[in-house]
């Protein structure tokens, strides 16, 4: 049996037709499953539309403030400790005032700013080089509130965000970081990391959907010294500061737009 | 054809060395996979219910997860409400694995039989099991 070439064609049509309907159909009736669940915040979750932070080292008293600071981080985020500064892997940091506003600095300044270690962190910015030079999207800016994120799952381990930071604020995990973490300090509740990605900072968004501060913040509240709140709203302590003290920020030559502030050497303490 | 022969042995060998692979696993035992879910949270648990329908949960769990990791992470939107209007907080770690505490019998039980890795594990914790 033979058919023609228009018989043919008219078949041909007609499966094609029957075969993408039937496609969306199912994808439809797939759907449907999903849609009738919907997305919701928690209702204990801080809400912000720019969150913000200050940084008074003035206010950090000894060696053991910034200690608690950075521990309470780098526990709470299952932060490995590998001990070599090759391979550190680091959320936030101390360093000095010339590495961490460099330029600004001259001979004869006081005491405080000369010798008192700033604590560091990922800046937050408005402008952040690091989403715009991330080929995944793995690193993003959440238009909700401003916080500058990873989504580890999608992190390629090409590094362009670490070139592109100028604030030296993202690490990169050069081996596998499970065996650097101790098994009694883990938090069961965040994930570790795998070999190959990039990580840093988050601002404690995972806390803060739970209705908590920031655990660098909660860890030092008896001295002040961290501060956190909605750069937006004109009640908050962030802003409540940047109104009677005066701050700087990193590099603000560079345009990014921190979202850290620093207030310098303003406190009794410094 | 001079070389007939010799193109059909060789034709013979490639066919018998390329499927090899199920000849080598033809009869081996392969057990079904079973999972369970007898931890001791789902035991005490009034109704043994999922975040979503069995069915459901079966077929499409791998969406469900990435549909979860975009909605916390992207969106901030940390709580799903599922079609029967329940809420559940969103977390592999926190919610998961609280009730499917049994990684081994739950999840590797099928993805080992499918022969699928899902990557989960590199960077999420995965519960403590008690050595059987």
């Amino acid at each position: 049996m033979s058919i023609s070439r228009r018989e043919f064609l008219k078949i041909a049509g007609i499966t094609t037709a029957l075969g993408l309907g039937g496609a969306t159909a199912l994808d439809r009736l797939r759907g449907k499953l999903l849609e009738a669940a919907e997305y919701k915040r928690p209702e204990d979750a801080l809400k912000a539309k720019h969150w913000a932070m200050v940084v008074d080292v003035g206010l950090l008293r000894s060696g053991e403030d910034y200690k608690r600071a950075i521990d309470a981080c780098h526990r709470a985020h299952n932060v490995p400790n590998i001990g070599n500064p090759k391979d550190e892997v680091k959320w936030i940091w101390t360093d000095t005032y010339e590495h961490t506003f460099p330029g600004t600095g001259y001979k004869h300044m006081t005491e405080a700013v000369e010798e008192k270690p700033f604590l560091l962190l990922c800046n937050h910015c408005e402008n952040p080089p690091c989403v715009k030079v991330c080929p995944t999207k793995a690193t993003f800016k959440r238009k909700s509130d401003g916080i500058v994120m990873m989504d580890f799952h999608r992190c390629i381990g090409c590094r362009y965000c670490m070139a592109a930071c100028p604030f030296g604020a993202r690490s990169f995990n050069w081996r596998d970081p499970r065996p650097f973490i101790k098994e009694e300090t883990i938090n069961k509740e965040f994930p570790t990391r795998a070999i190959g990605v990039v990580e840093k900072c988050n601002f404690c968004e995972e806390r803060l959907a739970k209705g908590l501060m920031p655990a660098c913040v909660e860890a030092v509240k008896d001295t002040g010294a961290l501060l956190f709140g909605d750069l937006e709203d004109p009640e908050s302590p962030v802003r409540e500061v940047l109104r009677s003290k005066f701050t700087i920020r990193r590099k603000p030559e560079l345009g990014t737009q921190p979202s850290v502030y620093y207030v310098i050497g303003g406190s009794e303490n410094a | 054809m001079q070389d007939g022969g010799k193109i059909i042995v060789g034709l013979l060998i490639f066919v018998g060395l390329a499927t090899l692979p199920f000849y080598y696993n033809l009869g081996a035992p392969m057990a079904k996979p079973d999972p369970k879910i007898d931890t001791p949270v789902i035991k005490e648990l009034a109704e043994k219910k999922c975040v979503e329908t069995k069915a459901f949960m079966r077929g499409g769990h791998m969406k469900l997860l990435n549909d979860w990791r975009d909605s916390a992470l992207r969106n901030d939107l940390w709580v799903y409400v599922n079609a029967e209007g329940k809420s559940h907080a969103i977390g592999l770690q926190r919610t998961c694995m609280n009730c499917h505490s049994n990684k081994k019998k739950f999840c590797d039980e099928c993805h080992n039989y499918m022969a699928v890795k899902p990557y989960c594990w590199n960077c999420h914790i995965e519960p403590k099991e008690k050595e059987i």
